[in-house]
């Protein structure tokens, strides 16, 4: 259950932008999350209202961009999307891959007035 | 901080446990800090209504994609902004990690995270290992538990110091408590810095710590298909002790398919298989150790 410190770590990095900006409020945060970061969205949902209770975050609209994994099989060269950080390359089912998109956890941008 | 799932960022607690200190020390229960525990209780768990998510399958979207390429602040109409961030939600942890890697590597330490379920022989096969080449080796050990001091006094008992981190409702270690806890231990050239994670394999696999190499320990008794129920660890490891072989005769257990299982997710990685209890396989541990010491390098 590390998507507490992941939402507040969120919460920080809207803080430091809100500030460096000279804004007053956040109205809307854009979050891109990768299927295989390592979080689960269900518990992202769970933490976020407790995560960003009395901060600049506290009634901000939360736009994610799912990002759907998918790997480079390095033996053939194939992409090909991953539903789980082990799927074989489906051509010639080697384990030998990249990850060329999934693992990303970042915030895109902020909505400010 | 969240009293339901047992987790939280705040009320991480550090302190030095010499051998001397450790028979005098108490365990130490770190109150929870309040804020979550008050909010769990009202009215914060329920499905929140005030956000909205919406899934994009890479296609454009207003305000920013527009824009891309020049400054960072955007004006737009009734004096709206957007802010293009493009951060790494875990950078600061990213850059902590960093400067503790810098260190390690300026004072040629090899830091070796070890992370597993709980229970599956982390401080054991560290206590053996102290025990066997404190002579040869000098060794740090950063502890961290939810709750206690039981650990830190077991391994101060070695003779070894080191630094209890007790998270509180924490399930996993950070860079920036390493690099105050690697501030009270004053590391020697050449060391070996074992950090006991907390005992858990979902988190700790997200948070680099700055370490060397990331030691993942499976017990036999825990089965085969554990890397794949628990794939970042394993993807993030180099080097897979399996604990616990002596009980291999009374266990229903195939290595060789649990090998299989970690091998898909990381072909890279490497096994030793030992028995901390009764020593068997240690001397291969020993070996992958002194050869990390000569070149320690760490992963990019």
């Amino acid at each position: 259950m590390h998507e507490l410190s992941v939402a507040m770590g969120i919460v920080r990095i809207a803080e430091a932008e809100l500030r460096n900006s000279g804004a007053g409020k956040i109205d809307k945060i854009e979050l891109q999350i990768g299927t295989l970061a390592g979080i689960e969205f269900e518990a992202l949902d769970f933490v976020w209202p407790m995560a960003v209770r009395n901060t600049v975050l506290e009634g901000a609209e939360r736009e994610l961009e799912i990002i759907t994994a998918c790997g480079k099989c390095l033996e053939c060269d194939h992409e090909y999307e991953m539903q789980k950080l082990y799927d074989p390359c489906p051509l010639c089912r080697s384990n030998l891959r990249g990850i060329i998109r999934g693992r990303e956890l970042r915030v895109k941008a902020l909505e400010v007035t | 901080m969240c009293g339901t799932c047992g987790c939280g960022g705040d009320g991480n607690h550090m302190h030095l446990v010499t051998p001397k200190q450790s028979k005098d020390l108490k365990s130490d229960q770190m109150p929870a800090k309040g804020r979550a525990n008050d909010q769990i209780n009202g009215h914060e768990h329920h499905h929140h209504a005030h956000h909205h998510d919406h899934v994009h399958d890479g296609h454009h979207h207003d305000h920013h994609h527009d824009h891309h390429g020049h400054s960072h602040h955007h004006d737009h109409d009734h004096k709206k902004k957007v802010i293009e961030v493009e951060q790494d939600v875990l950078h600061h942890n990213e850059l902590m990690a960093a400067r503790n890697r810098g260190y390690f590597e300026a004072l040629q330490v090899a830091a070796l995270n070890l992370v597993s379920s709980p229970g599956s022989g982390k401080t054991a096969i560290l206590e053996h290992t102290l025990n066997a080449l404190k002579e040869e080796i000098a060794f740090y050990v950063i502890e961290g538990d939810q709750q206690t001091d039981n650990d830190a006094n077991r391994i101060a008992a070695t003779g070894t110091s080191v630094v209890q981190i007790n998270t509180g409702k924490g399930c996993h270690l950070e860079s920036d408590m390493i690099y105050e806890a690697v501030q009270q231990l004053q590391i020697k050239t050449g060391s070996v810095l074992f950090i006991e994670n907390v005992g858990n394999l979902v988190c700790p696999a997200m948070f680099n710590l700055g370490e060397t190499d990331r030691v993942v320990i499976i017990s036999t008794t825990e089965g085969v298909d554990k890397p794949l129920k628990y794939p970042d660890m394993f993807l993030s490891s180099q080097l897979c002790l399996i604990n616990k072989t002596d009980l291999l005769s009374y266990l229903d257990i195939d290595l060789a398919e649990l090998k299989e299982n970690a091998l898909k997710i990381n072909p890279n990685l490497s096994f030793i298989e030992v028995s901390a209890t009764k020593g068997t396989g240690m001397e291969q541990w020993f070996s992958w150790l002194k050869e990390k010491i000569k070149q320690p390098q760490t992963q990019s």
